[in-house]
């Protein structure tokens, strides 16, 4: 039994659902992100964040699968701040839904200062609304300076508790410095781009269990929304205990997400 | 009260054991990747060495200096030092290599 905390699944197809819950996947959250193309209006934001908090629930319910959401504007979509203020407006409507667990993926892609103010606008939506957050942090060669540019930003904001918001994409030059300022964080396992299920499970021997959880992040690009289960046989194939292996793919998640209230694991199949 | 990390079960010998073959292979494809690029024909107007091979190469060098957390010490290396926000962002995508690194030996020639 595993929870997968990050994944797109409105990129991916239902055959990706059944895969997942024959995996032992019970639960999953779903950040909003950029579709690979930029939408052409704020309308088409709303239409998105319709599909996230009632279409997928239902897909997901069918395989009893407890689908979870959060919603933003991506950092790819922030570099028009007055297009993306409009989408901004928009997201206090949905989070009245009972899927809707807080507001993510928001951060920084570029450094860029138009994405470091909607960052801003985020962190600071989340605080009126009591939100938790879910960080999104740059690519590649951007991730490092991104990451520390994106906790000084909420830690300026001064409202945030950093127990109430995750960090994701760490890897081995990040993982570190998000946990000793008081964030959770999470490892996102991709083919090429990001960490590995071995790089993960060694970022495990090396920095601990505590506060730290593994993610798909499946969505339209090489990804594997089978991840999760393969760090989990990689980490039973090192000889780790089972104790340990569910902490990272099923306790951490459920304590960092039951802070909202809305998190569940009890759907049973519709179909 | 912080939980250790869990420590690694196996033996050097099983974890040598266990990765070699998928090890080997990955540096062979790396090999092969730099003869393929030597091989290849010149860019019209590029300039001599593209940064990514550079800061690649600057990598190659960490993974025999013996020192303990190559990983991180190669995403440092491929890491924008910056600290201060860009105007503006130029693409969306990101290259995997900062465009600004240079390796020891040409820094060591640097006056000032």
């Amino acid at each position: 039994m595993y929870i997968d905390p990050h994944v797109h699944m409105v990129s991916r197809t239902t055959d990706d659902y059944q895969r997942m819950a024959l995996a032992g996947c019970v639960a999953i959250t779903e950040p909003a992100f950029w579709a690979g193309y930029d939408r052409s209006s704020p309308q088409g934001f709303h239409d998105y964040f319709s599909v996230l908090t009632d279409t997928e629930p239902k897909r997901a319910a069918q395989y009893g699968i407890a689908h979870h959401t959060w919603l933003c504007i991506n950092p790819k979509e922030a570099e028009d701040p007055v297009f993306a203020r409009e989408v901004l407006e928009i997201i206090p409507e949905f989070l009245k839904c009972e899927s809707v667990l807080g507001i993510g993926e928001i951060g920084l892609n570029k450094n860029s200062r138009n994405e470091l103010e909607i960052l801003e606008a985020h962190l600071q939506l989340a605080a009126d609304h009591d939100q938790m957050v879910l960080v999104h942090t740059p690519h590649l060669e951007d991730k490092r300076k991104g990451t520390r540019l994106i906790m000084d930003a909420i830690k300026n904001h001064g409202v945030l508790d950093p127990n109430r918001v995750l960090i994701d994409h760490v890897e081995e030059h990040t993982v570190r410095e998000v946990l000793d300022r008081g964030y959770w964080a999470g490892m996102t396992l991709y083919p090429d781009t990001k960490c590995t299920p071995q790089r993960a499970a060694d970022i495990f021997e090396m920095h601990g269990t505590d506060r730290l959880w593994i993610n798909s992040a499946g969505d339209w690009g090489p990804s594997d929304p089978l991840a999760v289960p393969k760090c989990r046989d990689e980490m039973r194939r090192r000889g780790h205990l089972e104790a340990t292996i569910r902490k990272v793919s099923f306790d951490n998640p459920l304590e960092f997400l039951s802070q909202t209230g809305r998190f569940r694991t009890d759907v049973q199949p519709t179909r | 009260m912080p939980s250790s990390p869990p420590k690694l079960p196996l033996s050097r010998s099983a974890v040598v054991d266990r990765y070699f073959l998928e090890h080997r292979a990955k540096v062979l494809d790396l090999a092969a990747f730099l003869d393929r690029v030597d091989r290849a024909k010149p860019t019209d107007g590029g300039s001599a060495d593209d940064f990514r091979l550079v800061s690649l190469r600057g990598a190659i060098m960490l993974l025999l200096d013996g020192e303990p957390e190559r990983a991180k010490r190669i995403l440092d290396l491929m890491s924008d030092p910056s600290t201060e926000p860009i105007a503006a962002a130029p693409m969306k995508g990101a290259t995997g290599a900062w465009d600004g690194f240079k390796p020891a030996s040409a820094r060591d020639g640097e006056n000032g």
